[in-house]
């Protein structure tokens, strides 16, 4: 076990945006959270990675070590060393996980650079090597994001992640504002580097396609609630509550 | 020099307290000055007065200066290292006048120095305060503007983001030290700024025997480098920082080791290197 949760909860207002959830999650695994527009998937992710508190239940994670650590219980400071190290965040919108203001080559040196590198030609070296891995033109390492596709963005956000070889990475629908095309391409080239370095995935997604390329296991949000977990054949194969058998539905019609 | 020789302390100006800040106002002041010189490199806010001069006179380090000042002290200003720029001189008169204290021009003579923007060529000794006036306390405003969160970052000592905007530097100019402000780790904890100085006096705060004090009045903090603690120039191992100067023998005393500025002397291109540090330069000629 990397990560688990237990019976997390947490109300805005009257809306009951987590309500008793619970997951565990292993390394190397890749679990697929999908649901419809407000069932909690985003709400999960971030009480999930420790940017928000739960109104109640509480997240465990075993880090590098092996040591169990209760995320809630952890200080400002060793949460940040967590998320700049042992996890990785990629965000929906690529300018919101990357800095537009700094060099393609700064935006995947960064990380290297929090983590203690001090070594300007090694940190250009990885910085080109990721590039590379990603699929970007190393030599537009000098150039801003801004100059860079909605689908390059993605993939240099995804090399900035990775670049310190995290265990756990949390992705927020990576592919959620890309054409169909450049979705298909970026999910092949996610799924490449999570089994190359063994990576643990929390993936929110409610493109189902996604999830059945790329996660070992599903869970089915609605209203706050895991409505049905397991493996991601037999969720998508034969769905047993009525609402994941609609989602599988729908996305079959459509 | 106008005023070369030390000015006789003269009988202050009594319609001012001595050195024009009331008591409750200095002893406030040297409070914040001892948290400062206790948590070295750590901007400390304080109360900042009006005084009698525009904000880019600096008058944080008029204010670090008048809570510091006692009767016997031997006072000295500089700006960009020269004795006798308007801005140097008002300071000096002004001190003069509201406390009554002697002035000098002479480095080794001074038990306080206030600059702008230099430090002095001739090494600084124990017992000896640098005030240096400074803009923009905060190293990392130009990379974040949340106020809240450059603290959190210097709480965490989570510098990495400087180190991105020096990764951007050599990337786009090639190298480091050329330039001014270039931030300094103090103690091994906190990064600060060391005020427009030149990257050519960057080494000079290191274990510098002189207590060295930062006032900013516009953003209201004071900031403080106790003597002899460690002070290192951000860089990379295979990009060290070096102080950069012109390389050129001063055009009036030769010196090939001080911080040399270039002075236009005529319209028709012709131009010489002087030294910046007036003091200096006058001593070896
Ligand atoms: N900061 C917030 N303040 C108030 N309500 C919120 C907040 N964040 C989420 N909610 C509400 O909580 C519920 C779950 O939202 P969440 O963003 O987790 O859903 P989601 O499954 O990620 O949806 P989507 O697929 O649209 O991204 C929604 O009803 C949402 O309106
Ligand atoms: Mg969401």
């Amino acid at each position: 076990m990397i990560l688990r949760a237990g019976n997390l909860s947490l109300a805005f207002g009257a809306v009951r945006a987590l309500d008793g959830v619970s997951l565990d999650l292993w390394p190397g695994e890749v679990l697929a959270v999908v649901g419809e527009s407000g069932s909690g998937k985003s709400t999960l992710l971030r009480v999930l990675a420790g940017q928000m508190r739960p109104d109640a239940g509480r997240v465990l994670y075993a880090d590098a070590t092996g040591a169990e650590r209760e995320i809630g219980a952890l200080t400002e400071a060793e949460l940040r060393r967590l998320w700049r190290s042992e996890w990785g965040f990629v965000q929906q919108n690529p300018r919101d996980g990357l800095r537009m203001g700094v060099s393609a080559g700064g935006n995947v040196g960064e990380r290297l650079m929090a983590a203690g590198c001090r070594h300007y030609g090694t940190i250009r070296e990885e910085a080109a090597e990721w590039m590379r891995r990603v699929e970007l033109d190393p030599a537009r390492m000098d150039d801003s994001p801004r100059t860079f596709s909605g689908g390059m963005q993605q993939r240099l956000q995804i090399a900035r992640t990775l670049v310190t070889r995290p265990r756990l990475v949390f992705m927020d629908e990576p592919t959620g504002g890309l054409d169909v095309s450049v979705q298909a391409k970026l999910l092949d080239l996610i799924r490449g580097l999570v089994a190359d370095l063994g990576l643990a995935v929390v993936l929110v997604t409610h493109d189902i396609a996604a999830a059945r390329l790329l996660a070992h296991r599903i869970v089915v949000m609605r209203h706050g609630r895991v409505v049905e977990q397991g493996l991601t054949d037999r969720v998508l194969d034969d769905p047993r509550h009525e609402y994941t058998q609609l989602l599988v539905a729908s996305v079959l019609a459509a | 020099m106008t005023d070369a020789l030390p000015m006789r302390p003269a009988t202050r100006d009594a319609a001012y307290n001595f050195a024009y800040l009331d008591e409750a106002t200095k002893r406030a002041l040297r409070r914040t000055i001892l948290k400062a010189v206790a948590i070295p490199g750590h901007q400390i806010p304080f109360g900042a007065r009006e005084m009698p001069l525009p904000y880019g006179w600096g008058t944080g380090g008029i204010q670090v200066t008048a809570a510091i000042l006692g009767p016997r002290d031997v006072l000295k200003v500089i700006d960009q290292g020269a004795d006798d720029t308007t801005n140097a001189v008002s300071i000096r008169r002004f001190f003069n006048r509201v406390a009554g204290v002697a002035t000098t021009t002479d480095t080794r003579a001074a038990t306080i120095i206030q600059t702008r923007h230099r430090i002095p060529e001739t090494p600084l000794r124990e017992g000896q305060v640098l005030v240096y006036q400074v803009p923009m306390p905060e190293p990392l405003f130009r990379l974040e503007p949340r106020l809240a969160e450059t603290r959190r970052i210097h709480a965490l000592a989570d510098y990495g983001l400087m180190q991105v905007k020096l990764y951007e530097d050599i990337a786009a100019q090639g190298e480091v030290g050329s330039s001014y402000n270039h931030p300094v780790m103090v103690g091994g904890r906190y990064l600060m700024s060391p005020s427009p100085i030149p990257g050519f006096d960057n080494p000079k705060m290191h274990r510098m025997p002189a207590l060295q004090l930062f006032g900013a009045g516009r953003e209201k903090k004071i900031y403080a480098v106790p003597p002899w603690t460690e002070v290192r120039s951000l860089d990379f191992e295979d990009h060290p920082f070096r102080p950069v100067r012109a390389p050129h023998a001063c055009s009036l005393c030769g010196s090939t080791g001080s911080y040399l500025d270039e002075i236009v002397t005529d319209d028709r291109g012709g131009r010489m290197f002087v030294c910046s540090d007036t003091d200096y330069c006058e001593r070896r000629r």
